[in-house]
């Protein structure tokens, strides 16, 4: 097996290299060709691995691939661990890759438009893209593939570099490099907290192997630790991890870069910001859930920053209108909803809602896109309107993907929304209360920004200009198809997936979740099948809140919108000092520009013309310069030069210095 | 037999002597008096290698020992070894003193025998600092380093090359004084000046802190540590690029080896007493220096900056040690040195690179303001590409050399106390900032002005240059095993030697304070 995870690794990698380096001699069919062939190979055979552990009960594989070093007698290594939820994550992970891969020729076939004419850089952009997501892809493998802290860390750091070079793509663009320095910076912020939590693991445990570590966690779960005067060692390192997971799963107060972050070509935000890397952090957080199980604490502060994610990133989507934003919040909240859950000890259901967020996220970003390629690059949505009768596919593929989001019985997203509001529910540690109440009242909120923007795009009469509008026709099939491939899972994997995942714990020893706090037996012990969960589901708040706000979007920007075309803005205007709030984003960016980039660069200033120009330049050194000054004045009439005086210096001070040595 | 051979003087005397020809060559025929230098640059280097494969890594002796009588009447010996820690840094000195040969191809017109000259018979200077083991003979490359390095600065260098270099050599002369007097103590406590010997003097305590502080201020200048860092911006600013990648990548190690092969071992008490000086100024470092570097307007002054945060991981890594063993305990201590050793090898290669990034820029717009560019990456892609790679290694990237040994003097730094490895990963956000501020100001954006807009690509010679280098930042970031494996046996010893206090009794202690000042 180690061939076949070396090859699913390694196909994207040697894509990404010749797509990359060779871009130019290879042309854009021979780029596009030689990465979808390696993600390609990737996805087949990560869905057949994916199938072996399904059908065929394939046991877990761990082994060292090679060691990086062994110092201090910690070996460092790269590895692979390949086990439920690693296999269920390359399934993922590959599948949407693949699918932004097709979708990418058409979104970038005509990118030399995006770049200054005499820019060098804009020739081979496609290629260059090409090359990026399929380093990424490879990335984002060896994160999830890694069986240690150590390749762990270098997949983390390694998706946050494509990253930024993504969201910099348009490197001619001002927003979009301020927006990529941003990301790697508050993700910097995140792994900062990481890699000391690295450091604790190394320091206790003495390895940085999984398998390890996780044996001795349960004989150090009473350590205590005298740092902030005394905690114990697992809320330590699993708080100090979970900032790690908080910058790359944007999750407040870290959050701030994600909406930036579409400055990058809708492609990236498909794979990059809603299914995959910023998932990281939820999946960090399940394999690590031997750790987490041993601190209530951690899963108060975990379950807690979720739930708060969840809601109050939602309530900013209902003021942006940037088609991308919209759901770049809905994506935070959703994360937002994949955190809680693991807070809640309900990791498979949090994998579960990652899965399925995947899918219909990945979807709506991509219609989005194919929405943003009609529109000739125009994203308002106060532009949009009516589209459903010129782009009948991306209409109904973004319906059921809008569908997914807001939880709408028997799709994908029901399944696994429901799950995690109901295991909260359940759960009895500090904070779940308030959580519970967030993330019931977060349905009504997503319900009513998706639909917001559903109706502001599909439906209506159409605002955008007469050029634009007499253009309009519905994408090509590189665009199409893959929206369909992601539609079907987003309507359907649900239905078939929670079966496994939360009933018959499919995932297995992959996760472990201690007895007295399993939120999650519940929904096993009273299930009677998908259409009593359903049924079930149907009469609990979130469904009707949810459904509230699909009706409540459906009476202004449909109903209301037909008779006053500027209900929106009236709306908004309405909305006072909360839509003010909620426009400033609850102010994160003010302070952080204020306090953080600006308070270090004031403190830069003063200490580099304070302390090393006037206090050791001007007083000590230009002080001694001028004593030597003095004294070459004086001698200077013995000898002149540069290296005479150097040396009379030297013997000088030895003089006297041996002097002093002798006599004291 | 090939062992006998005195591989370290041929490695020593072939530059200084290939210098010397380029000088005879002239400057009539400059084709071939280039081709000279960098062939014994090359030739050097090769050679060099015969360090790396016929190294045992096994064992922690002095290898490839050469020792005669030099001034019998003084006990000073021509005596040169090689160990652990030694030998990667005598490669990675053969291994820059290619490029900065290189980067001065078509750009030096003043002169150019003499510029390559001088940089030749430094780069066997250097070779020849970390391979003395007779504190004369180390003295004597210790300070006969700083003649070519004066020379390249003040020939060669900017306007205000005058200030740089008179401050320059202020600073690291003052520093060597203190350090030869105490060099000569302790040839009159064992009677030779053989540095091994000096290793296992007994001497007290107050003796040693004498001792220690007067290599401090040697060392410190060098390396350089807050606050005695001051020359260093300045004389990058004036160095011409060569003078500024040799000043980076190799000289600066000088500072932190002699702690290691000095301080550490010939002054283990005094190492312990003193250690909370040395990390807080290793820590004020990161700090201090990455904030005042995010400041920075000119280019170079920004990389001396990070070249000063960067060495402050080194000295972290070496007397983060003590902490650990306050907590009776030793896991963690070969990995702080170890992690310092390779900071230094990755800071070689990657400010080596910065620099020579610099000055490809420099070498086109004859500016290195930050605010004289913008866009870059519009008409030089290429160029743009490999300073992305480098200040991604600079801001310690994983997978790059400058991961390895930030993760490993964070982790020591742990083992020591929270709070040090707290303060020291401030530098995963601090080095990304100013580094990638750099990067969006310079190379992103829309193309500036004019100027930038002429702007050529890399050529051959340049793309060889950072191409090499980025492949060796790759090498040791992805594979740091080899590296570390040549180190560790000789590192190990000296954990080992620092732990053993060289205190001859406690009651010695009390008296020390003039007895143990008696020679």
């Amino acid at each position: 097996m180690e061939t076949v995870y070396l090859t699913i690794v390694l196909a994207p990698l040697i894509g990404a290299i010749i797509a990359g380096f060779f871009g130019g001699k290879i042309g854009r069919v021979g780029a596009h060709s030689v990465t979808i062939l390696g993600v390609g190979i990737a996805t087949l055979l990560s869905l057949w691995v994916l199938s072996r552990f399904i059908w065929h009960d394939e046991q877990a594989f761990n082994g060292t691939v090679y060691t990086w070093m062994v110092a201090d007698g910690i070996r460092f290594e790269i590895g692979f661990l390949v086990d439920r939820l690693t296999a269920l994550m390359m399934a993922v992970v590959t599948f949407v890759s693949l699918m932004v891969h097709i979708y990418t020729i058409g979104y970038m076939a005509d990118d030399a438009h995006n770049w200054p004419e005499d820019s060098r850089v804009g020739t081979n952009s496609y290629q260059r893209f090409f090359s990026y997501i399929s380093l990424f892809t490879f990335s984002m493998l060896m994160l999830v593939m890694s069986n240690n802290f150590l390749q762990l860390f270098f997949g983390w750091e390694a998706v946050g570099l494509v990253s930024y070079l993504l969201i910099g793509f348009y490197t001619v663009r001002e927003s979009a490099i301020s927006a990529n320095l941003k990301a790697f910076l508050v993700n910097r912020v995140g792994d900062f907290g990481f890699i000391l939590g690295i450091a604790a693991v190394v320091m206790y445990f003495g390895s940085l192997d999984y398998a390890e570590v996780f044996a001795q966690a349960p004989a150090l779960a009473d350590t205590q630790v005298a740092v902030l005067g005394g905690v114990s060692l697992m809320t330590l390192i699993c708080i100090l991890l979970f900032i790690g997971a908080m910058g790359k799963s944007a999750q407040m107060p870290l959050h701030v870069w994600l909406p930036d972050s579409m400055e990058g070509p809708t492609p990236i935000s498909a794979l990059i910001h809603a299914a995959t890397m910023v998932t990281a952090g939820v999946f960090m957080v399940a394999r690590m859930s031997p750790l987490y199980e041993l601190s209530t604490t951690a899963l108060s502060f975990v379950l807690v920053i979720g739930a708060v994610t969840a809601f109050f990133m939602g309530l900013v989507g209902l003021v942006q209108n940037d088609i991308k934003r919209v759901v770049a919040y809905s994506t935070l909240s959703q994360l937002g909803y994949m955190i809680a859950a693991l807070g809640a000890s309900a990791y498979a259901a949090g994998i579960f809602h990652l899965m399925t967020h995947a899918f219909f996220k990945a979807l709506l970003f991509l219609a989005a896109g194919s929405v943003i390629i009609a529109m000739h690059h125009d994203q308002d949505i106060r532009n949009m309107g009516g589209l459903k009768r010129y782009m009948p596919i991306t209409w109904i593929t973004a319906l059921l993907g809008s569908l997914a989001l807001i939880a709408f019985p028997g799709f994908s997203g029901f399944f696994s929304k429901d799950a995690i509001i109901e295991a909260v529910g359940h759960s009895h540690i500090g904070g779940a209360g308030l959580a519970h109440l967030l993330l019931t009242l977060g349905a009504f909120v997503t319900a009513l920004y998706s639909f917001r923007l559903y109706f502001l795009v599909f439906h209506g009469e159409p605002r955008m200009d007469h050029h634009t509008r007499s253009h309009l026709h519905e994408t090509p099939w590189v665009v199409t198809i893959p929206l369909i491939a992601l539609a079907i899972p987003s309507v359907f994997i649900g239905w078939y997936a929670i079966e496994p995942l939360l009933v018959q714990n499919w995932l297995g020893d992959a996760i472990t979740v201690k007895p007295e706090q399993d939120t999650l037996h519940h929904l096993a012990a009273h299930w009677h099948g998908q259409r009593e969960f359903i049924r079930h589901g149907m009469q609990a708040a979130p469904f009707w809140l949810s459904m509230a706000g699909l009706v409540l979007a459906a009476y202004y920007w449909s109903y209301v919108l037909q008779r006053n075309p500027k209900i929106d803005v009236e709306l908004q205007q309405r909305g006072g000092w909360l839509t003010h709030l909620l426009e400033d984003k609850y102010g994160f960016d003010d302070f952080n520009q204020r306090v953080f980039a600006g308070g270090s660069q004031r403190i830069g200033r003063f200490l580099w013309k304070s302390s090393d120009q006037r206090m050791i330049d001007g007083a000590v050194v230009n002080g001694s310069a001028r004593a030597v000054g003095w004294l070459a004045g004086v001698v200077r009439h013995l000898q002149t030069g540069m290296l005479y005086h150097y040396a009379f210096a030297m013997i000088l001070g030895l003089v006297v210095l041996l002097t002093l040595f002798v006599t004291l | 037999m090939l062992l006998e051979f005195p591989w370290l003087s041929l490695i020593i005397w072939l530059p200084i002597i290939g210098g010397i020809a380029v000088i005879a060559s002239g400057e009539q025929n400059l084709e071939l008096t280039k081709r000279i230098a960098l062939a014994y640059a090359i030739l050097t280097f090769v050679v060099s290698l015969v360090l790396w494969f016929g190294f045992d890594a096994t064992t922690a002796e002095m290898q490839f020992v050469e020792r005669s009588a030099w001034l019998p009447a003084l006990g000073v010996e021509y005596h040169l070894g090689i160990d652990g820690i030694s030998m990667p840094l005598i490669l990675l000195t053969t291994f820059i003193g290619i490029f900065v040969i290189i980067a001065g191809w078509d750009v030096i017109n003043y002169r150019p025998s003499h510029y390559m000259a001088a940089f030749l018979i430094m780069e066997g200077i250097m070779v020849g600092v970390f391979s003395a083991l007779d504190a004369i003979l180390f003295y004597f490359f210790w300070e006969a380093m700083l003649i070519p390095m004066f020379i390249i600065i003040g020939v060669w260098g900017g306007p205000n090359r005058v200030y740089a270099t008179i401050k320059f050599f202020l600073y690291t002369f003052f520093g060597s004084v203190f350090m030869l007097v105490a060099l000569i103590y302790l040839y009159f406590q064992t009677g030779s000046f053989d540095i091994l010997g000096f290793h296992a003097a007994p001497l007290g305590l107050s003796a040693q802190i004498l001792i220690f502080i007067a290599f401090l201020l040697a060392f410190a200048v060098k390396v350089p540590m807050f606050p005695v860092h001051t020359w260093l911006p300045d004389a990058h600013v004036e160095a011409p690029t060569g003078g500024s990648v040799i000043l980076a990548a190799i000289m600066l190690k000088i500072g932190g080896y002699g702690f290691l092969r000095f301080s550490l071992p010939i002054t283990p008490d005094a190492s312990a007493a003193l250690d909370w000086l040395i990390i807080a100024m290793s820590l004020i470092a990161v700090i201090y220096i990455g904030l005042v570097a995010l400041v920075q307007k000119d280019m170079k002054k920004l990389i001396a900056y990070s070249s000063i945060a960067h060495m402050g991981f080194v000295t972290l890594g070496f007397f983060i040690i003590f902490a650990i063993f306050q907590r009776a305990e030793t896991a963690g201590a070969v990995m702080g040195i170890e992690g310092g050793m390779v900071q230094m090898i990755s800071h070689g290669f990657i400010s080596g690179a910065l620099f020579l990034c610099v000055g490809v820029l420099y070498d086109r717009m004859h500016t290195r303001e930050i605010s004289a560019y913008g866009g870059v990456i519009n008409r030089m892609p290429w160029f743009g590409a490999f300073v992305v790679f480098f200040a991604m290694a600079n801001a310690g990237l994983p997978g790059t050399s400058g991961f390895v040994g930030e993760l490993m003097v964070i982790l020591a730094a742990f083992q020591a106390d929270f709070w040090f490895a707290f303060l020291a990963a401030t530098t995963l956000v601090l080095a990304a900032a100013f580094t990638l501020w750099l990067v969006k100001r310079v190379i992103f954006g829309e193309v500036g002005n004019e100027q930038v807009a002429k702007l050529e690509d890399l050529n051959r010679r340049e793309t060889l240059n950072l191409g090499v280098l980025a492949a060796a930042t790759l090498a040791i970031g992805l594979w740091p095993k080899p590296l570390i494996d040549v180190m560790e046996p000789t590192i190990e010893q000296l954990v080992q030697q620092v732990q053993v206090s060289k205190l001859p009794s406690a009651i010695a202690v009390d008296d020390a304070p003039v007895a143990g000042l008696q020679p």
